[in-house]
């Protein structure tokens, strides 16, 4: 994927222009100059500016997603930090993090500076979060100061749970004065065992081996008492199930500073799409019910769940190709994000406004990043996306290394026209 | 090529009742066949079936490879240990080396459930399910309800339960979705915790007690228990299992009526079933056993015949 060079003078005329910070939508123009914003407004003019005519479509900040796995390093044949940036910039993602389960972890302060360092040259903001434990074991705190100062910006031990609470307990607390968000992928494992899928009607009918909805709900509740003792900032990834939704709501109503993202695939399918042991429908935590599926969406509607999060999970062909049981958890997320969520959220009443609140500034309050694209001076990060457009998701789309997902030939609703990110405009 | 509405045989739960009754019709004059001295027809000449075991079952082997014989058709052996399999050369490329050979139909085992509808994307051949990890044994639900059949003369309005591991059995899904087609009742009895969630959807009814479901039953199949499966304890002893769940003979002679016992095997003796019981004349083990052959020869003839049998 190329883009093109930001001319020093560049104005987006006639663009559907979606602020979500002010809250304001209007029809007009952004102004960009030596690759920063110079103003944002219905009326601009720039004598000598190359003029991009937006033709009404919608002109908003940069998407932002709080959970990719880009693989590297250590699996650079499914996804490199390079790769994952095309397909975020595919997706109209601006700046993603990066979880730690490459090979090795990135537990340490070195390996998060090779990220930093790495990706630095890249169009796209790439946020390492680092490890919470040595190895990823879930015994030994890793230099978590250490790896804040190189940059990381929230620690996980994503892809595996932090089974001992003292250990949850102990990060919490640890983290908590260095305003680094604590990332734990809520699955008790003494429940979910060898599961497969979500554990009901299908997976009773296909004999693969359920994951109960209660093994994600046990551990949400246990995080969130733990974030509640320690004041520590308790952010839980890919909520699949009902029963966390009904406690993370509770946990906030009572005040908790606490956030939660959900996936597009967890608001899109449902166990029912397993029925043909389709690999790419494998997931951890899994896909669950249509009730599941219904709660989720009514979250993100009414603010539980704040950001949409792609869990971009890039497998190579072979593996997923294996049978059922021996096929990896994930799939790739990014290139579908936006018309997958917009499709399905649309069709529940939620307006433009709200859906693009959970792309843009709601991840970057999550993160503590820098929320205001439009204030002049900074770094031009835009998305350019029509969200009347109707299409059929396909291999063509896709920029990431990996091909895993089970969105390929799902009618979506909403596509990415240009990113404008690292000084560069990419068509798309 | 085939008589049957699916090309390959998969599982019970997609295959249609009249195809059942098809297979159960064939297999019974296939039975017949093996009764005679020189047991063997001429219908599969020149086929070849490959029998791809990712899983040992010497029992199920030797039956599909018998009626592969009896058909007159050429079969080769594939065993392949699944976990040898899990590091070394992928699923897709040991199927597509052996289809390569210009074969007519791979009956495959693997411990993986839906493992044969990914064969099926990646080979042309017929596909048989021998046995799909705790999904289905289709050949074994049919054999079981034509087992049925010879010693009740219907299957329509009969009482059947099924008693064990039910969340682990391949056997319990397809005995499930072949015997509710066919308007047995069904009801499942056996360990709480091995009792699949929302299980009754598929049209059974559950009791824990195994004196009431032997009231009420017909005819009872027995699974083979395991008490522990990879490392989790499920049931706490084989002591507590004999008494909560066993057919145990003072459980069999307690009622006042006849009941037919089957059992897929393997036995586990002295466990969930009594060698009293096993070894009474109630039981139809060994038939079940003999009318193995018949079925499979039932469903392959079925399967990829290109005429009319001559009977
Ligand atoms: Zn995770």
């Amino acid at each position: 994927m190329k883009g093109k060079a930001l001319p020093k003078q560049f104005l987006i005329k006639n663009g559907d222009i979606i602020d979500p910070v002010k809250g304001e939508r209007f029809i007009g123009s952004v102004l960009i100059n030596s690759g920063r914003i110079e103003k944002v407004g219905k009326r601009i003019s720039a004598n000598g500016a190359t003029v991009y005519d937006a033709g009404g479509k919608v002109v908003t900040h940069g998407f932002c997603d709080v959970h990719v796995h880009f693989r590297e390093p250590g699996r650079e044949d499914k996804e490199t930090l390079a790769t994952g940036a095309e397909a975020a910039i595919a997706g109209g993602f601006t700046q993603v993090c990066a979880m730690p389960n490459t090979e090795p972890p990135l537990d340490s302060p070195e390996s998060i500076r090779f990220i930093v360092e790495k990706a630095a040259d890249l169009p796209v903001k790439i946020h390492p979060i680092g490890a919470i434990s040595v190895g990823q074991q879930g015994k030994e705190l890793t230099e978590l100061g250490a790896m804040a100062q190189e940059g990381a910006v929230a620690f996980s031990d994503d892809g595996i749970p932090v089974m001992d609470s003292g250990v949850m307990r102990r990060v919490l607390e640890y983290a908590g004065p260095l305003g680094m968000p604590v990332i734990n992928h809520a699955e008790d494992l003494t429940l979910k065992l060898d599961g497969q899928m979500h554990e009901g009607s299908w997976s009773t009918r296909l004999g693969l081996s359920g994951i109960p909805d209660v093994s994600e709900s046990i551990m949400v509740n246990r995080d969130l008492e733990l974030a509640s003792m320690t004041g520590g900032r308790l952010h839980v990834p890919h909520v699949s199930s009902a029963k966390s939704v009904e406690w993370i709501r509770g946990a906030k109503a009572g005040g908790l500073d606490i956030t939660a993202e959900v996936t597009p695939h967890h608001l899109f399918f449902t166990d029912e799409d397993l029925h043909s042991f389709d690999t790419n429908y494998k997931v951890a935590p899994p896909i669950r019910t249509e009730n599941d599926r219904q709660v989720l969406m009514t979250a993100v509607k009414d603010g539980t769940i704040d950001c949409i999060a792609t869990d971009h999970a890039p497998h190579t062909v072979e593996e997923k190709e294996a049978p059922f049981d021996w096929a990896p958890c994930g799939m790739i997320g990014l290139e579908s994000a936006f018309g997958a969520v917009w499709k399905v959220l649309s069709e529940l009443g939620m307006n433009l406004e709200e859906v693009i609140h959970c792309f843009t500034i709601n991840p970057r309050l999550v993160m503590d990043f820098e929320e205001d694209l439009f204030s002049a001076g900074t770094e031009a990060e835009l998305t350019i996306l029509d969200p009347d457009e109707e299409w059929i998701f396909a291999k063509e789309h896709i920029h990431s290394k990996s091909r895993n997902t089970p969105f390929s030939g799902e009618s979506l609703k909403g596509r990415i026209k240009a990113t404008i990110t690292g000084g560069k405009f990419f068509k798309l | 090529m085939g008589f049957l509405s699916n090309r390959h045989l998969l599982g019970l739960a997609e295959t249609p009742k009249e195809d059942i009754e098809m297979i159960l019709q064939h297999a019974s004059s296939f039975r017949e066949v093996l009764d005679r001295p020189i047991k063997k027809v001429p219908t599969l000449q020149g086929k070849t079936i490959v029998n791809l075991f990712f899983e040992d079952s010497t029992r199920t082997r030797i039956s599909f490879e018998l009626a592969q014989k009896r058909l007159s058709a050429d079969t080769v052996n594939f065993s392949a240990g699944s976990s040898s399999l899990k590091k070394g050369e992928s699923f897709k490329d040991t199927a597509q080396n052996i289809e390569a050979m210009k074969i007519d139909c791979i009956v495959m085992r693997h411990p993986v459930p839906g493992a044969h509808i990914h064969l099926i994307n990646y080979v042309n051949s017929v596909v048989v399910n021998a046995g799909d990890g705790t999904h289905e044994h289709p050949t074994q639900g049919l054999l079981d309800m034509m087992s049925l059949l010879e010693v009740k003369g219907k299957l329509d309005g009969l009482k059947v339960a099924i008693i064990g591991d039910i969340t682990h059995s391949r056997v319990a899904r397809s005995n499930i979705h072949g015997l509710v087609k066919m308007g047995v009742q069904v009801m499942l009895c056996g360990p709480p915790n091995l009792m699949p969630v929302n299980i009754e959807e598929l049209g059974v009814t559950v009791n824990y007690d195994v004196d009431e479901v032997l009231e009420w039953a017909d005819a009872v199949n027995v699974l083979r228990i395991q008490r522990e499966r990879q490392g989790v304890s499920y049931v706490p002893s084989v002591r507590e299992y004999r008494d909560l769940f066993g057919i145990t003979r003072e459980r069999v002679e307690r009622l006042n009526k006849q009941i037919t016992i089957m059992h897929p095997g393997p036995m586990n003796r002295g466990v969930e079933i009594d060698s009293d019981v096993a070894d009474s004349e109630n039981a139809i083990i060994l038939d079940q056993v003999l009318n193995g052959v018949a079925i499979r020869m039932a469903v392959l003839y079925l399967l990829l015949g290109d005429q009319p049998e001559e009977s």
